[in-house]
């Protein structure tokens, strides 16, 4: 019987070595894996490359990861956010190495990851700053750069609910990285709200079918913000 | 001189926008775009973390904290609406999808190349976010900008100083001071001016030739 439900975060974080690229689902702080994060402090990896979105608020969560020095590199398209103290301060004193991304560039090498493909042409930087340095082909008549796969040797998602094959369901605009990223690492850890019966997710819910999904922990998270 | 007032500034891009079309709204002046295109016409407001058919901001205290926009404020939803995830909304993005996106802007040049994301101040991190897709992909380019920054520097240029978003992808200008088309060969013609603005004033608040409507 297929079961990739695990019993607390401890046992759903357990293995993840020093140096692993951790992909970390969300935008802003709805459909991030606030709890997996946490349990990520408590298991101690350290010289982590962290890939996702934005780069954390105030002293928790992702933020708190960088400033306990866990995070070497940081790959994300907007560190700015309402508070970004902890970010800034280590960016300033180059105690932390960032990689910006264009966001749609981001999504796309993570899909391709998870896809099989090792790098393709996009349009998008071009010309730019962010284009510099890569290898620049026309295609009709349209310059475009050549990016690379980013694929994680962990990622960590958060989604609405679950079953024990690991399909997950999102909600509302709590996908955005998440379904990507299940996709295109080794690990690829779940926290949810709800465990659902096999069957009880329809086939036309699920967001991300279970082959991807390694390990499911159920979390009381609630709203992502109040 | 009377210049547009913000909420004046978004009237007239959000007039411009027909019924039927997909539109992605930078984050800062352009989200007042949506609140200003009559109810009764469907237009559908694309949000870069998958969000199609974003509605108007939801009153206090209604909040759903799982419906957000590009810049992580809460929205609600119009009926129709879907949710696709990151890949593919950039997908949409990209793929030229979107008839139209409008951006904020620290400069526009005369060949539509747009400055939006750095300053050459070097004091905090760069961050980019979905700017330089939509730039890329979008199939109509507006932004929405005050005519100079607050010392009085011209944002409407020869050429951008800043590091660029995009390369020839702006079509429109909406400023405080008048609407400018950017005409591929042309450079900026004026389509309108705010009132009391007369064409000389414009030229003198402006880093590049303006052209008169033909």
């Amino acid at each position: 019987m297929i079961n990739k439900i695990v019993q607390s975060i401890a046992e759903a974080l357990s293995g993840i070595k020093d140096g692993s690229t951790v992909l970390i689902g969300g935008f802003g702080s709805v459909g991030q894996p606030d709890a997996l994060i946490e349990g990520l402090i408590e298991q101690g990896a350290k010289d982590l490359v962290a890939v996702l979105n934005n780069a954390g608020v105030g002293r928790v969560g992702v933020a708190r990861l960088m400033e306990l020095g866990r995070v070497r590199k940081i790959v994300c398209s907007f560190p700015r956010s309402s508070d970004p103290v902890v970010f800034e301060t280590l960016y300033r004193a180059g105690k932390i190495e960032l990689e910006i991304v264009p966001q749609g560039t981001l999504a796309e090498r993570i899909r391709a990851g998870g896809a099989g493909i090792p790098a393709f042409f996009t349009p998008t930087a071009a010309g730019t700053l962010l284009g510099q340095g890569k290898e620049v082909r026309e295609f009709n008549g349209r310059p475009h750069v050549l990016e690379t796969a980013i694929k994680g040797d962990v990622a960590l998602i958060e989604a609405w609910e679950a079953d024990r094959w690991g399909n997950l369901v999102y909600r509302g605009s709590g996908a955005n990285f998440n379904p990507v990223m299940a996709t295109a690492a080794e690990l690829t850890v779940a926290q949810v709200q709800h465990i659902r019966e096999l069957g009880e997710l329809h086939p036309h819910m699920i967001g991300t079918p279970g082959v991807y999904v390694d390990r499911v922990v159920q979390v009381d998270r609630g709203a992502p913000w109040v | 001189m009377q210049p547009f007032t913000r909420e004046q500034m978004a009237r007239k891009a959000a007039d411009d926008i027909p019924e039927g079309w997909c539109v992605n709204l930078g984050i800062g002046i352009p989200t007042m775009v949506a609140n200003q295109v009559p109810p009764e016409r469907e237009v559908i407001f694309q949000s870069e973390n998958g969000v199609i058919g974003m509605g108007p901001a939801p009153a206090k205290g209604e909040e759903d904290p799982w419906l957000i926009n590009a810049g992580k404020q809460p929205i609600t939803l119009v009926k129709g609406a879907a949710f696709v995830g990151h890949a593919d909304s950039f997908a949409m993005i990209r793929g030229g999808h979107i008839d139209l996106c409008v951006l904020g802007a620290f400069e526009v040049a005369e060949n539509g190349d747009l400055a939006n994301w750095a300053t050459s101040v070097n004091d905090t991190a760069p961050a980019v976010g979905g700017a330089m897709d939509l730039a890329a992909g979008a199939k109509r380019l507006w932004v929405l900008m005050e005519h100079t920054t607050k010392d009085g520097r011209p944002k409407i240029v020869e050429r951008c100083s800043y590091p660029l978003t995009g390369l020839r992808c702006v079509n429109r200008v909406y400023t405080n001071l008048a609407v400018l088309d950017v005409v591929p060969g042309q450079g900026f013609v004026v389509r309108e001016m705010a009132p009391g603005v007369d064409f000389e004033t414009l030229q003198a608040r402006s880093g590049a030739r303006l052209h008169r409507p033909s």
